[in-house]
């Protein structure tokens, strides 16, 4: 072993800087990455939920909703994919919970890193899953008969709008995942949050069938705007005012969640 | 931003820690000199680890200060952790990763590029014998592998200062004389080492300096040599047949020994600091003469807990260790 730097011929920064910040966001981001490599069943939900999700509900539904499969996959195929990548924003919050109640999570307490490393690693690496997912879910959707007629483009911005709203959605999970006591919590508390937000919506059904009191909840429910959205960009490749509000949407959950995350993230890191 | 030479390594003054009605750390004074180990010893909840958590800017004192080579931990602590390592009472290393992966990321978190991380932690891994499984998973490695990839993983950045919070708690003879060895190579090269140990044999072998914490606080401090002075190199346990001749065992270890020697709560064993057991005969002799019998006689090695009986007055709760019978 060579002899250490003598302490007063060291550069000590008195905070990390942004640059860094960003550097172990990524390294964090890797190090997800490395992990799955090891335990791929984590991911199995992201490739194998789109796949189960798709060919059930189309099959089940299809006839006695739109008639038959075939006319109502162009409704069905963004609601399943809305409701999938929502799903997989969940696991955010279990996985922060469980890698914050690990050993090595104490000896990134005591790096001098960004203290906000681990939770942005982990939120980047999740768009990652939420593309996974959403390409699967076009694959299938493709495989079953799906020809959305937005073109490529279409289905690349539809899927480029679940992905940002998904990632925004994610913090709340993450939020929840900070704050709870046990990785098993977090998913009760979670599902709490997600059936209601994605069930009553238009994911499966025109709100027109509904009951009033649930009809006006399915209106206004974000993830209504959001797969309205998704389905006119990829059905019709045109961007209309539901892509707006499902992105204001997104943007007014990013605003409330992210700092509140953060700040009960640091208080425990 | 440069910072001029300071002596101390640690200076830790009145720190405290609350847990609801517990004190844990209550009022703990502590100065390491560069370039020292310092050994801190205590029984199981003494407020070890969590006097270690503190200066290592894991928790936030409730009172006190401290400074790590002259910055402090609760306004500086960024600072503090460029100038420390810490290996934890438990392994704080990623399970589903491979060692290598580990001290990779670990490199890159800590500053340095791809190719300076793959070189260190080979470096490392080697140093370790940790060569042969740099690439299995964390999963089978044995408790002794453990330990020595997490004091690793607190070696990259080669920190001026390392914690190590019950090095060799659960290691054989034989790798525990090997992380000894490490310890000492880690000072040779101008590193502080600032360690926890249950062990009194521990602290000596290893340490120039010891405090003795008990219930939070400190409640001796000094050189290995000054703290074993004052429980003597060995001690001498015996038991009267009867327990009425306990005061007659006493008045002979006094004139025999020069010693004041203690009891047991329950009057049934005497036991005497012993500096020189060639003296033993004589007492044997003298206890004869005065037609003491004995129902026991041990020899031991001090133990944590004659440090404890000597300086409180109160026994630790640690289990006595036979060394001769
Ligand atoms: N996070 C915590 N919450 C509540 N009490 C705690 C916490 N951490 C430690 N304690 C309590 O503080 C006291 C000191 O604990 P600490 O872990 O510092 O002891 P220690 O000297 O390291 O013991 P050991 O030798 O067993 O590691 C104990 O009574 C313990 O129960
Ligand atoms: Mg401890």
């Amino acid at each position: 072993m060579t002899a250490i730097t003598a302490v007063d011929q060291r550069v000590l920064n008195p905070h990390p800087s942004l640059a860094q910040a960003l550097r172990d966001t990524f390294t964090m981001a890797w190090r997800a990455l490395l992990r799955v490599r090891r335990t791929p069943e984590q991911w199995a939900d992201v490739v194998l939920q789109p796949i189960l999700f798709t060919v059930m509900f189309a099959f089940l539904f299809g006839g006695a909703i739109a008639g038959d499969v075939q006319t109502y996959l162009p409704a069905l195929i963004p609601g399943i994919l809305v409701q999938s990548v929502i799903t997989t924003s969940v696991v955010t919050g279990v996985q922060l919970r469980e890698d914050m109640d690990t050993g090595v999570f104490d000896r990134f307490r005591t790096l001098p890193i960004a203290r906000i490393a681990p939770l942005s690693g982990a939120l980047l690496t999740d768009t990652l899953r939420y593309a996974i997912a959403t390409a699967m879910t076009f694959a299938v959707g493709a495989a079953i008969g799906y020809r959305p007629g937005g073109g490529l483009v279409g289905v690349v911005l539809a899927g480029l709008l679940v992905v940002v709203c998904s990632w925004a959605l994610s913090w709340i999970f993450a939020f929840v995942g900070v704050l709870a006591r046990s990785a098993t919590t977090v998913q009760a508390m979670s599902f709490m949050v997600l059936f209601p937000l994605t069930f009553l919506s238009n994911a499966f059904v025109p709100t027109e069938t509904l009951p009033t009191w649930l009809r006006w909840f399915a209106d206004l429910n974000p993830v209504s705007h959001l797969i309205t959205g998704v389905r006119e960009l990829a059905n019709t490749g045109q961007v209309g005012a539901d892509v707006g509000w499902a992105l204001l949407g997104a943007a007014v959950v990013v605003a409330i969640f992210a700092p509140l995350t953060v700040r009960a993230y640091m208080r425990k890191a | 931003m440069k910072n001029q030479p300071v002596p101390w390594a640690v200076e830790a003054e009145g720190l405290v820690k609350v847990f609801g009605e517990n004190r844990a750390v209550d009022g703990v004074d502590l100065r390491v000199a560069a370039g020292s180990i310092y050994g801190v010893l205590g029984p199981n909840g003494a407020g070890k680890t969590t006097t270690l958590s503190m200066l290592a800017t894991l928790l936030r004192p409730d009172g006190g200060r401290a400074r790590v080579f002259g910055h402090d931990v609760v306004a500086e602590p960024h600072v503090v952790r460029q100038l420390l390592g810490v290996t934890g009472q438990a392994a704080s290393v990623d399970e589903k990763l491979s060692a290598t992966e580990n001290l990779v990321i670990f490199g890159r978190l800590l500053g340095l590029s791809w190719k300076a991380s793959r070189a260190k932690s080979a470096e490392l891994l080697e140093a370790f014998g940790l060569t042969e499984a740099a690439n299995r998973p964390l999963a089978n490695f044995s408790g002794g592998m453990r330990r020595r990839l997490d004091l690793a993983a607190s070696l990259i950045a080669q920190p001026p200062l390392i914690f190590l919070d019950e090095p060799t708690t659960g290691l054989d003879p034989r790798t525990r004389s090997q992380m000894w060895d490490t310890i000492r190579d880690l000072v040779a090269t101008g590193s502080t080492v600032l360690l926890t140990t249950q062990y009194l044999d521990e602290a000596d072998q290893l340490a120039d300096r010891i405090a003795v914490i008990d219930h939070g606080r400190v409640v001796a401090e000094g050189t290995p040599d000054e703290l074993k002075a004052s429980v003597g190199t060995a001690s001498l346990h015996l038991e009267p047949a009867s327990p009425s001749d306990t005061p007659r065992v006493l008045a002979a270890i006094d004139t025999v020994l020069g010693v004041r020697a203690t009891v047991t709560a329950e009057g049934a064993r005497v036991t005497a600091p012993m500096a020189d057991p060639g003296r033993v005969t004589d007492l044997l002799v003298a206890l004869r003469a005065a037609d003491v019998h004995l129902a026991g006689l041990s020899v031991q090695k001090p133990t944590l807990d004659e440090v404890f009986l000597t300086i409180t007055g109160a026994g630790a709760p640690v289990p006595d260790q036979e060394v001769a019978a």
